[in-house]
């Protein structure tokens, strides 16, 4: 038997969140190098992967099966192929910068990195997963800590409230994709909730688009398409940075790509159906995201609304079921993925030194951390698309996804057309957070502020490296995603 | 009549052991002094234990046994199973519940309790399955009102009697009715009689003993003793009656719903389908503005008994098994809640949530623990609550009940949210008691980890006990 690479990603941080919740609660140097550690390895372990992934090969690679609970047909079986493994890499990426921008929680540690690292090994969970049943376990399980994370050490004036509204929200979410799921399970006939035999199911036509919808877009909630975002401003800015880090950064990707690998592929002649509709709700969500988001006062708020708006993006592209319009998705949600979480862990630092997120009172910041300002620009330049970034050949490949796609209805290239406004406004509010925060006068009173710390300069270096790296080389990540995109293309009808 | 045999003494050996166990227990009381009878608690359980290892052990068999009142088989055992396991965690969390009077009497009165339970369990005779109830059920109204100078558990015990002998007189009825028909007390011949029986008196029939085993279950109409009931009485016990003594009517209900009543397989499905999802919403909306955690408990056990109905209702070997397995998630997931409840009792003297606050900071390991009995409740994975719901929605779509699914599945976002309130009052509200941990006592701490572990390996590696269980199932339906 092989090393079970993907089941020592997943589980590692599992069992050092079993460590760290018996730790006793006064050990706080200890379970945060427990949990650097752990989240090192994880990351390690995922570069690794996506190193040796085999190009020439492609397809699902690393797979494990085991039989788990025969009676209903589920088997714990795992496997990445091109479009999940940049997802795994940018959890293992997240997580570990995550814990370092964490450093300086001082309520229970411990149990804050427990929690965190729950959410991550369902993250990891549901991107592995080749089997229905354990996607749809992981994901509960990815989802629920959140809510301990935000309602303990998140922002005491929103947290209760935020909390329990992204709870519910993604809960409900996800239970309805749970019915369409088992719709699917008995329709399909196979006793079998194994993802690669269920796409061969071949189940009705009428089947799939009366239960298309409801799997979409219960997985949808997650991915904050409209008008099922409100958790996700609220709940981001009301989380704690590593949270908010985890949340918007991978755990958005997580309902995205549910909503691709259960809707679309094994929904195919009902996302041809419904997609041409549904495109119309992401575009509310660049186009209105992106104005909301240069609309607000709160700093926080500002990237809370910003990723309702590329996650909009990001769903634009599924719509499109082209090859190119795909490839762009994917690389959409790895981009905006470390984009945000580099935003978040940013607007963490500011508020720590400044206790206030209020834009018109902040100003010159780029004087007490530098790096800190430059970290958020280059940020800012792959939100705005600037070309040499990754945004900017994502979001190039969605739009000439949408030109591709012109055949699937006639509003099409019009969507495309407004849609483009939508980066003019995220181009008005990055340049106004930088120029507001991070440029102009600073004031007296924040003069003599500490700057931030080494651990935080190592987690912000790794981001902007990614970010740089894939600017400049896009074909380490656009060459992986294209094997997968390919096989999902094929489930479509060859696109 | 089939003829007496000796042989047929060992299928109800555990029940025997049982009786044998209430004795020694009686009589170790007399010469226990008064300071030590808390050890009876261990008599109990280590007894229990020894009972259900041999329950386990010992094969089922198909065929009745004395002339038909009793059929030990494997759905029967399952059933049994699950009550001496709750016998056995519910004795030795009563051993440290402070306002209890520990003597020889509650542990035989439990295990009398539990003795009625086995037998409703394997009943298929009229009489048989009445003499059950009824051990069962005056055993738990004397044990519900057991700190008699607590005003509230006097009054828990009155309403639960009343309430108890109101069902118990209208199934009396129904089964009367049924005797009349059939002229026998046999299932098998009742029901054979019923098919050929006018539709509008098997349906007053099946109604009236439904509301006996109505009242078991706590489902909607028959709930309105709960709350009140569970409040009242002492802790553990309230663990044990939102446990076993509704598994046990699940089990009866069964039964009857499969031996006895197929004449009417096409009628009461419709009707369970209603009283499910009424029960299921109620109960849940009920729990919200609760401000009691046993209260809370209560209604939120009204409501997994309708989640449980979906199973009923389901049937066939898929239904059936996920009811089992989800009460006995249910059973290892309710006592441990419970028994937190009864060390904060114990401790504090309340049962209010907002005297919850900040228990993670008192004794993380006890707030850690009711987190994952009450996540396990609303079914959050990883936890055998997710598995069990999963197996009873399952059941329910594959026998066509889409929409009672639904319903039950929005039902448990409600769920969640007053599950999650208790979770936030132990982790985010601060209290000035912080220092002061809770006391954790052997035989309790010894409950939490087993409800712990068992909550999550049932979660797990939930294959291995479904596939016993399945077993067992089958035989009814081969």
């Amino acid at each position: 038997m092989n090393f079970p690479l993907l089941s020592v990603i997943t589980f590692t941080p599992a069992l050092a969140a079993v460590v760290l919740l018996m730790l006793p609660k006064d050990r706080k140097d200890e379970a945060r190098v427990i949990a650097a550690v752990a989240s090192f390895f994880t990351m390690a372990l995922c570069i690794w992967a996506y190193f040796s992934y085999d190009r020439a090969a492609g397809g699902f690679q690393f797979v494990e099966q085991v039989d788990w609970i025969p009676a209903i047909g589920t088997t714990y079986h795992v496997g990445v192929d091109g479009i999940s493994l940049p997802l795994l890499l940018l959890n293992g990426v997240v997580a570990f910068t995550g814990v370092l921008i964490s450093w300086g929680v001082d309520d229970r540690p411990n149990l804050f990195f427990a929690f965190l690292f729950l959410v991550v090994t369902g993250v990891f969970g549901v991107f592995v997963s080749l089997d229905l049943f354990y996607l749809f376990f992981a994901y509960e399980l990815a989802v629920f800590p959140m809510y301990l994370l935000i309602s303990m050490w998140g922002w005491k004036k929103t947290r209760n409230y935020a909390a329990m509204k992204l709870t519910l929200y993604l809960l409900i979410g996800s239970i309805v994709a749970l019915v369409g799921i088992l719709a699917f399970y008995f329709e399909a006939g196979l006793q079998t909730f194994d993802i690669l035999a269920l796409r061969e199911a071949g189940v009705g036509g009428a089947f799939q688009k009366a239960w298309f919808l409801p799997v979409f877009l219960g997985f949808g909630v997650l991915a904050g398409v409209w008008p099922f975002h409100s958790w996700s401003p609220d709940g981001h800015v009301a989380a704690p940075s590593a949270g908010s880090m985890v949340h918007a950064g991978v755990l958005m990707k997580v309902g995205a790509y549910s909503a691709l690998r259960v809707g679309v592929e094994l929904f195919p002649e009902g996302a041809q159906f419904w997609l041409p509709y549904v495109i119309l709700l992401t575009l509310v969500n660049v186009v209105y995201g992106s104005m909301i988001a240069l609309a607000q006062e709160d700093f926080k708020y500002v990237i809370g609304f910003s990723s309702v708006s590329h996650m909009g993006l990001v769903s634009m592209g599924f719509a499109t079921m082209s090859p190119i319009g795909l490839s762009g998705a994917a690389l959409q949600m790895f981009s905006h993925g470390v984009m945000t979480a580099l935003f978040f862990a940013v607007v963490g630092m500011v508020y720590d030194r400044a206790h206030t997120r209020h834009i018109p009172d902040l100003g010159g910041f780029a004087k007490i951390m530098p790096m800190a300002a430059v970290a958020f620009i280059i940020g800012g330049l792959v939100s705005m698309g600037m070309p040499g970034f990754s945004g900017f050949i994502a979001e190039v490949q969605i739009f000439l996804g949408l030109w591709q796609a012109r055949n699937l209805a006639w509003w099409y290239p019009w969507v495309a057309v407004l849609a483009s406004t939508g980066i003019i406004f995220t181009a008005a509010y990055v340049l106004r957070v930088v120029q507001r925060v991070f440029f102009g006068k600073l004031k007296p009173e924040y003069a003599g502020l500490p700057g931030i710390s080494v651990l935080d300069k190592v987690a912000l270096g790794i981001l902007c490296t990614i970010l740089v790296v894939v600017g400049i080389y896009p074909r380490i990540i656009t060459g992986v995603i294209e094997l997968g995109v390919t096989s999902t293309l094929a489930l479509l009808g060859g696109g | 009549m089939g003829t007496f045999d000796t042989s047929q003494l060992l299928a109800i050996l555990p029940q025997i052991l049982l009786v044998v166990l209430a004795l020694i227990v009686l009589a170790a009381d007399l010469g226990t002094p008064r300071g030590k009878k808390r050890s009876l608690g261990i008599v109990t359980a280590v007894g229990l234990l020894i009972v259900l290892i041999v329950t386990l052990a010992w094969p089922e068999t198909t065929e009745p046994v004395f002339g038909g009142a009793l059929r030990v088989d494997g759905v029967g055992k399952a059933f049994q199973a699950i009550f001496l396991l709750s016998g056995l965690l519910v004795a030795l969390i009563s051993m440290d519940f402070r306002p209890l009077r520990q003597d020889g009497a509650y542990y035989a009165m439990l295990l009398f309790s539990v003795l009625g339970m086995s037998l409703m369990a394997a009943a298929e005779d009229l009489v048989m399955l009445y003499v059950a109830i009824e051990i069962a059920g005056i055993s738990a109204y004397v044990l519900v009102g057991y700190m008699r100078e607590d005003a509230l558990s006097a009054e828990a015990g009155v309403k639960y009697l009343l309430f108890g002998a109101f069902s118990s007189t209208v199934m009396v009825y129904g089964l009367s009715l049924l005797y009349g028909i059939a002229g026998g007390t046999g299932y098998g011949r009742v029901a054979a009689v019923l098919l050929q029986t006018p539709f509008q008196l098997a349906m007053v029939a099946f109604l009236l003993v439904l509301v006996g085993f109505g009242f078991k279950v706590a489902m909607v109409p028959m709930h309105f003793w709960g709350p009140d009931t569970y409040q009242g009485a002492p802790t553990p016990i309230t663990a044990f009656i939102s446990v076993a003594s509704k598994a046990a009517g699940f089990a009866v209900l069964a039964r009857a719903l499969h031996f006895l009543f197929p004449a009417l397989n096409n009628d009461w499905p419709a009707l369970l389908v209603a009283i499910s999802m009424v029960t299921i919403t109620l109960g849940n909306l009920l729990a919200v503005p609760q401000r009691n955690i046993k209260r809370m408990l209560a209604y939120s056990s009204i409501a997994q008994a309708g989640y449980v109905l979906i199973g009923i209702t389901a049937g066939g070997v898929a239904g059936i098994t996920a009811v089992i397995f989800y009460l006995l998630v249910y059973a290892v997931t309710n006592i441990g809640a419970f028994s937190i409840v009864s060390m904060v009792a114990s401790h504090i003297d309340s049962d209010d949530i907002q005297d919850y606050a900040a228990l993670s900071r008192r004794s993380p390991a006890l707030a850690l623990a009711m987190m994952v009995a009450l996540l396990s409740l609303a079914g959050v994975p990883p936890s055998g609550g997710f598995v069990g719901k999963l197996f009873l929605f399952a059941a329910g779509i594959k026998a066509g009940l889409v929409p009672l699914v639904v319903v039950a599945v929005l039902n448990v976002i409600v769920a969640l949210y007053y599950y999650l309130n208790v979770v936030k009052v132990m982790y985010t509200v601060r209290s000035e008691h912080e220092e002061d941990a809770i006391a954790v006592p052997a035989p309790s701490r010894l409950v939490l980890v087993l409800s712990v572990t068992g909550v999550l390996l049932l979660g797990i590696l939930a294959a291995p006990c479904y596939n016993v269980m399945s077993n067992w199932v089958t035989g009814w339906f081969s």
